[in-house]
Formats: C-alpha cells, structure tokens, sequence
C-alpha cells in the first residue's frame, strides 16, 4: 500500500521537475543561470488561473482535445513500471493499451488542432501524423524485443525482472539496437531537439507546438501537464531498462530510478545545448533509424 | 563610351548643377536604362519628381557601376499619367516602378504585377489604381498570386508576428512543405518621411533620418549629413571622418554579432545563441561610450560628429575590443565547427549570382553569392578612401554563405576599429564642434550618396529647388533592393526553413516603408 502511494505521488508530481532539470541545464551550457528548477509548476499554477481565449469558429471537440489526451497520457503511465514498483494497471497485453493509448492522445490533439482551421495547426498535423507513423512501429518493435527476452507480455513483468535475468552474448547488440532506437523515440514522442524545438516562437518550423497555438490558459495547462507526464513515462521506460536494479530493498530501488530519470533529463538537455535541430526532411531519416534499430534487433532474434 | 548614351557620370558627394544632367526621350531613356543593366550595371535609385510643366513629370535613374567605380545619373520627361515600365527585361526596377505609381500616380505600361509598395494615397491628385482621395487604405490587403491545384494551400504569416520583429505580411502558396512561391506585403511601418523632407531641410530632418531604420542610424544619418555637406562644400576633418567610420563599422559590427546569434537560435543551437546576445549588446555598449545612445543617435551632425573621444575613452576602447574580439570569435567559431548547425545552414535559401545580379541585390546577400558590391570599396566616401576594406565574398549563396560573410566581415571591421582608433590616439582632441561651410543649400543640384550600411548600399538622393530647399529627397534603404532577393530564396524549399532565410537576409521593413 505505502509503495503504490510513493509511485502515485512520484507518478503525479514529478514530471515537470524533468522540464526544470532539463531547462537549468541548458541555462548552464549556454552561460546563464536559468529560471528556477521548479518553474514549471509555477507555469501550470499560472495557466490554471488564467483564462481562456477560445477562438469563434471552434467546437466542443477543441475543449475535449486537451482534456482527453491528458487522460489518455495518464492511463497509459499506470501501466508503467516505475524501477522495481510495479504498475497500478498490469495484465497479459497491456503493452498493446500502452502503444495505442499514446495514439489515442495523439488523435485528440490533432482533431483538436485541425478543428481551428488554422493553416498553422494543419501544417503541424500532417507533420505530426506522419513521424508518428515511422514512430509507431518502431515503438512496436521495441516491445516485441523485450517480450522475446523475458517471455512475457506485461509490461511490469518483462521490463523488471526477466528483461536482465535472460541476457548473454547473443542477445545483447539487440537490446543496445533497441536502447538507442528508444532514445531516439523519446526525444522524437516528446518533440524536444533535433526532432523538434520546444522553445521557438517561430510557427513555421513547430510541430507539436503548431498543433496547440490556439489553446490558452487552463487548456494550455492540460496541454503542458500531458506532455510533461509523457516525457515521464518514456523515460521511465528508457531508465528501466538501461538501469537493471536488482535491489529487492524498495527505498534503495526507489532510489536507482529516480537517479536514472534524473540523468535521463540531464542527458535530453545536454542534446539540446550542443547540437543544433534537423531540418524537416531530414527528420524522416532519424526516425527511419530508430524503426529500423528496432526492426533489426528483432530479426536478430529470430534468426 | 557610355557618357555617349546621356549618362553623365557622377563623384560620391559631390553635387552637380541640375542643367548639367543630360536629359533623354523617354524611349532612349528607357533603352539606355536596359543597356547599361545588360552591360553589369545596377540601380541605385530611380525615382520621379515633381516638374514646373504642367502634366509632366522628370524621372531620374542613378546606376551604379562597380566595375569602373562610379556613379551615373541621367533624366527624362514623362506624362504624369504613364511611362514605359522595363519591369519585365530589368526585374530590379519592380519595385521602383511600383513607387512611382503609388507616390505620383503615374502608371508604369507593361509592368507584369503593378501592386502598391506601402499602401497611401499618391502624392498627386492622379492615382494608379483609381481610388477615391477619402478611400481607406490597409496596408496587406490586395490580390496576391494564386497557385491551384489539389494538393496546394495557403500559409499566411503576420503582419503580426509571434517573435519581437516589426510587422510584415507572408503569403506562401505550397504544395505539402514545398514553398511554390512567396509574395510579400510590407508597408504597415510607413510614415510619410519622403514626403515630409520635401521642403527641408529644417531642424527635424536629421532626426528624421536617424529613425528611417533604427538599427542603421548611423549609415542613414551618415549618408544624410554627406549629402548636406556636398551642398554646402564643407570639408570636414580627417579625425571627425575617422570618428564617422568608426561608428558606422560598430554598428556593423554589433549588428551581424546579433544576427550570427539569432540565425543560432532559429536553429536552436543556444550556445552562439546566448552568447552573441551579449555580445551584441556589449558591442552597442561601446557606440554608447562614444555617443551615450546605444544605437549612435544624436552623433553625426553635418559637418563633424557631435562627440569627440578623449584618450582614457580610446584606450578603454581599445582593450575592450581586445576581449570582446576573442569573445565574439570563439562564439562564431562554435558554427563553423558544429556539423548540426552546418547541416542546417548549408544549401539552404540559395540565390544565384545571376538572380542576385538580376534583382539588382547589394551588400552582404550579394557579397555571399560572389558579387564584389561593397561601396566601401567601389565608391568610398569619408574615411575608406584613405583607409580602405577589403571586400568579402563567398560563393555559394545559401543561408552558410550569407553568415559566414558576416563573421568576415566582423573580422574586418574589427582590424578597421583597432587601426582607426590607434590612428586617433595619436591626434589632439578636435578643438571646434561640427560647423558647415554655409547654411544655404547649393540651389537647383543633385547629389548623391552612397554609403556602405550593415546590411548593403545605402542610397540618398538631393534635389533642390531654386531657393536650396529640398525638391525631392530620395532614400533607398538596402532592405528596398533585398525583400525580392528572400522571396526568391525561397522557391522549392521547404516552408519550415523560411525563418533561418528570413534572419539570413534581416531585411528591415520601416526601412522598406519609410
């Protein structure tokens, strides 16, 4: 009871300290001192308490776009382990869920944005749309490496304990294959740089920050919370499986994961400051790697 | 052989009596024009005026001739109604013909897509298009060119912009994230400064100048006060000169150190990012040293400068520019050496000589696709006639040639820094503020200036009336030749790199709009 109350409260309020963490350090790369680690609470504080501008020609379905993909976001991280804390959700498939609860958000997000008619937010949905569906598979395959190490197909069974338990020198150049292709998703899923550039102001080069131009206030504040939850999840994902924690002691366990997500966002912001973003149609290339990363790894399998 | 076509030819600064210019047909005119454009000249200006015959206008063109270093000046006569337009055989006239039309109402016969520049009232009581006198006029509205198809959409950028830059409008017909074409609209900064120096000069008008584009200060008030000092015949001194081109070469400086930084950022690369904003403002620290005003308002006078530098000031000068050149040089370095920054710069935007030579481009977007136009080489005024700069140029003409001239460029205009000020430290302290020979105007001339402004050619042109009053005062901001030089960048590439070869040309709109 008390270990699915500290992976709730870890689960809900962490997330945008990851924003903070990754932020401050690329103030420090670039020379400057940054605003605070916490500022990203102190930005959903604010965007709750503000309100909103709705724009004339939207529709109920501009209002569900934020609300239903944040649901989505957060279903789909109960049925993620959190290190050696089991997932609130577990069952045989759950992966399957997971993956598709992620397009779930996704659909939301971009009916929402084509429903402002604004040429802006269609640009970012066809850009969207189309990386998320080299992205997908990629995700897919990652999956089916890890349900072939451990031989299961729930997602707290096959990322904890029989993910490392069955490694040796056939399978793992596959896992590494997949590890890097799963970076390359979570910098890609969470729109940071060289995929995309959360920062800019400049709506022609956005994609997921085309799509939510329209949405202020609260809305915003959903929209912001669901991504940062999202950049949660991912890593968590990625730190599960590149920690192996064999620690059955749960504070000590606890605290391996929080030092992996941790240096994951020090990692995702160290990306950032020394490289610069791709451009748009180099963009399918990378994505096309991480696929194929995966893709391969599981033919490795089966070979 | 071409003073034989009616061109005569024409010193930087130096006026000329308005019987001297030769006068043409307007058919010769017209064919001299396209002749000499052919031949690898450009257009400076070319503009028309007001005339004392009833129904008639004069039209002047100034070309440029970088070849044989040297300006050339001709006029004709035209009906106040309409004249022939070269628009479709010289594309660098475009825009010029349009301003003709708006300000006189005088429409231009043949031109291919005859829009407004910036969106007023003709100066006259003809108008080009028809409008009534009380008709209101919005900037940006208007028909824009249409491609159609299935699969082709509209993306329409500003006239506001989610960025702190001035307003402008972008109408992109693509097809997916193909750009097919782009037209822009400006004209929302425009103010009425032509016509407002009509009559000058008075004392407005030097303020007037030093907010044509406020980023170029110092090159508009620059050409202004040469232009004055041309009429009245004031030599000034070599130190006031020296001071003159120290100025201009700082905001040079502080200017392409600002846009090093932002093409960085458009790209999301932070380290040159936030490096070069500092930069660039302690670059604008030093202007103020001078002047007190960061951006050198309130500096150039007619006559001299209203500052002189004394020598604790050019020491402190001195070793600040020592650590802010290796400051700024390892900040622009880190682009060169970044492969994701190149691979983002490189055959991006690009623009051919022939384009650039054909849309009649100047200064560093020019000099990045191999053209030799710097003025400071070809027609030097001031100081660069004793001192003078090397020209930069680069082949390529994308969005990595268009930087990396700038960062040349720096380099220069530091080494002229260090020169100028050592040079200054030997001599006293000028004892007399700036005075000017005469306060009445040369009557019934012409003058013309040419200065090298950051971003290109800087063009004033005097006219003056019987009395030595401003008949006309023609400006041509850079921006003005540049804005079709981006538009055409951006054929076939993708849309999404339409800011990075936005910032690479950093064209100024109140410039454009005066």
């Amino acid at each position: 009871m008390i270990d699915q109350i500290i992976h709730m409260s870890v689960y809900i309020l962490m997330p945008p300290l990851l924003f903070g963490i990754m932020n401050k350090t690329k103030a420090y790369l670039a020379g400057r001192r940054g605003a605070p680690l916490l500022q990203p609470y102190y930005d959903l504080i604010r965007l709750f308490k503000k309100k909103m501008v709705i724009s004339s020609t939207t529709t109920w379905v501009f209002y569900a776009g934020p609300i239903v993909t944040m649901l989505a976001v957060i279903v789909a991280g109960l049925l993620m382990p959190l290190g050696q804390s089991h997932a609130i959700i577990s069952f045989t498939g759950d992966f399957i869920l997971f993956a598709y609860l992620f397009a779930l958000a996704r659909f939301f997000t971009t009916i929402a944005a084509m429903d402002t008619g604004s040429a802006f937010e269609g640009m970012g949905v066809a850009r969207e749309m189309t990386f998320s569906a080299i992205i997908e598979p990629g995700l897919f395959f990652a999956f089916l490496v890890f349900v072939k190490l451990s031989g299961s197909m729930s997602l707290t069974v096959m990322l904890q304990r029989n993910l490392y338990g069955s490694i040796n020198q056939n399978n793992f150049a596959p896992l590494v294959m997949v590890i890097i292709g799963l970076s390359i998703i979570l910098l890609a899923e969470n729109s940071r740089i060289p995929v995309d550039d959360p920062n800019t102001h400049l709506e022609l080069t956005m994609i997921h920050e085309a799509m939510v131009l329209d949405h202020s206030g609260p809305l915003l504040g959903l929209i912001e919370y669901a991504a940062n939850v999202k950049f949660f999840i991912l890593s968590s994902l990625l730190c599960t499986v590149i920690v192996p924690i064999f620690s059955s002691d749960g504070w000590l366990s606890w605290l391996g994961f929080l030092t992996g997500i941790i240096l994951i966002s020090f990692m995702v912001g160290i990306v950032e400051s020394i490289m610069a973003r791709l451009r748009m149609s180099r963009v399918t290339i990378l994505l096309f790697s991480a696929f194929l990363l995966c893709g391969s790894a599981v033919i490795i399998f089966e070979r | 052989m071409y003073s034989h076509q009616g061109f005569i030819n024409l010193k930087n600064g130096q006026p000329i009596d308005l019987n001297k210019i030769p006068s043409l047909e307007e058919e010769k005119f017209m064919d001299a024009i396209k002749q000499f454009i052919e031949a690898g000249k450009r257009v400076s200006s070319y503009f028309a005026c007001s005339s004392e015959e009833q129904g008639l206008l004069k039209l002047y063109a100034v070309l440029s001739d970088d070849e044989n270093k040297q300006l050339m000046v001709s006029q004709t006569m035209i009906s106040s109604k309409q004249f022939k337009s070269l628009s479709t055989s010289c594309p660098q006239l475009q825009l010029f013909e349009r301003e003709i039309a708006e300000q006189y109402g005088c429409v231009p016969l043949g031109h291919p897509w005859l829009k407004p520049v910036r969106y007023h009232h003709s100066w006259t009581n003809l108008d080009a298009w028809n409008r009534e006198k009380e008709e209101v006029i919005l900037p940006g509205v208007g028909d824009y060119y249409k491609v159609q198809g299935n699969q082709v959409h509209e993306v329409a950028v500003g006239p506001v912009h989610a960025g702190v830059i001035e307003p402008g409008h972008f109408r992109f017909q693509c097809q997916g994230e193909e750009v097919l074409h782009l037209e822009i609209a400006l004209g929302y900064q425009h103010r009425g400064i032509e016509k407002t120096l009509i009559g000058g000069p008075n004392n407005k008008t030097r303020h007037y100048m030093e907010v044509l584009a406020g980023d170029t200060t110092i090159g508009h008030c620059l050409t202004y006060c040469q232009n004055i000092e041309g009429l009245t015949s004031t030599k000034i001194s070599k130190r006031s000169k020296m001071l003159r081109g120290i100025a201009l070469e700082l905001e040079r400086i502080a200017n392409h150190v600002g846009d090093l930084g932002a093409l960085a950022g458009d790209v999301g690369y932070l380290p040159t990012s936030s490096f070069c904003g500092r930069l660039r403002g302690e670059w604008l620290n030093l202007t103020a040293l001078i002047t007190g005003n960061r951006f050198g308002r309130n500096f150039l006078i007619p006559g001299g400068t209203s500052y002189d530098l004394t020598k604790e000031q050019i020491v402190f000068m001195l070793n600040k520019i020592e650590l802010l050149e290796k400051e700024t040089g390892d900040s622009i370095a880190l682009l060169w050496e970044n492969q994701s920054v190149l691979a983002r710069f490189e055959e991006i935007g690009i623009l051919s000589r022939k384009q650039a030579k054909d849309l009649g481009l100047v200064g560093l977007a020019a000099r990045a696709t191999g053209l030799d136009r710097d003025v400071r080489t070809t027609m030097p005024s001031g100081i660069y006639k004793e001192m003078p700069i090397a020209i930069k140029t680069i082949e390529s003409g994308d969005v990595y040639s268009r930087a990396y001239v700038r960062g040349l460029e720096i380099k220069t205009s530091i080494d002229f820094l260090k020169k100028a000020l050592k040079e200054l430290l030997k001599g006293a302290l000028s004892e007399e503020g700036p005075t000017i020979a005469s306060d009445l105007l040369k009557q019934n001339s012409l003058v013309v200036t040419v200065n090298e402004g950051w971003r290109g050619e800087i063009c004033h042109v005097a006219i003056t009336d019987n009395e030595g009053k401003f008949k006309r005062y023609k400006i041509v901001d850079p921006s003005f030749h540049n804005w079709m030089g981006l538009a055409v960048s951006l054929r076939n590439e993708e849309i999404s790199d339409f800011p990075i070869c936005n910032k690479s040309f950093n064209l100024s709109y109140c410039g454009h709009d005066l």
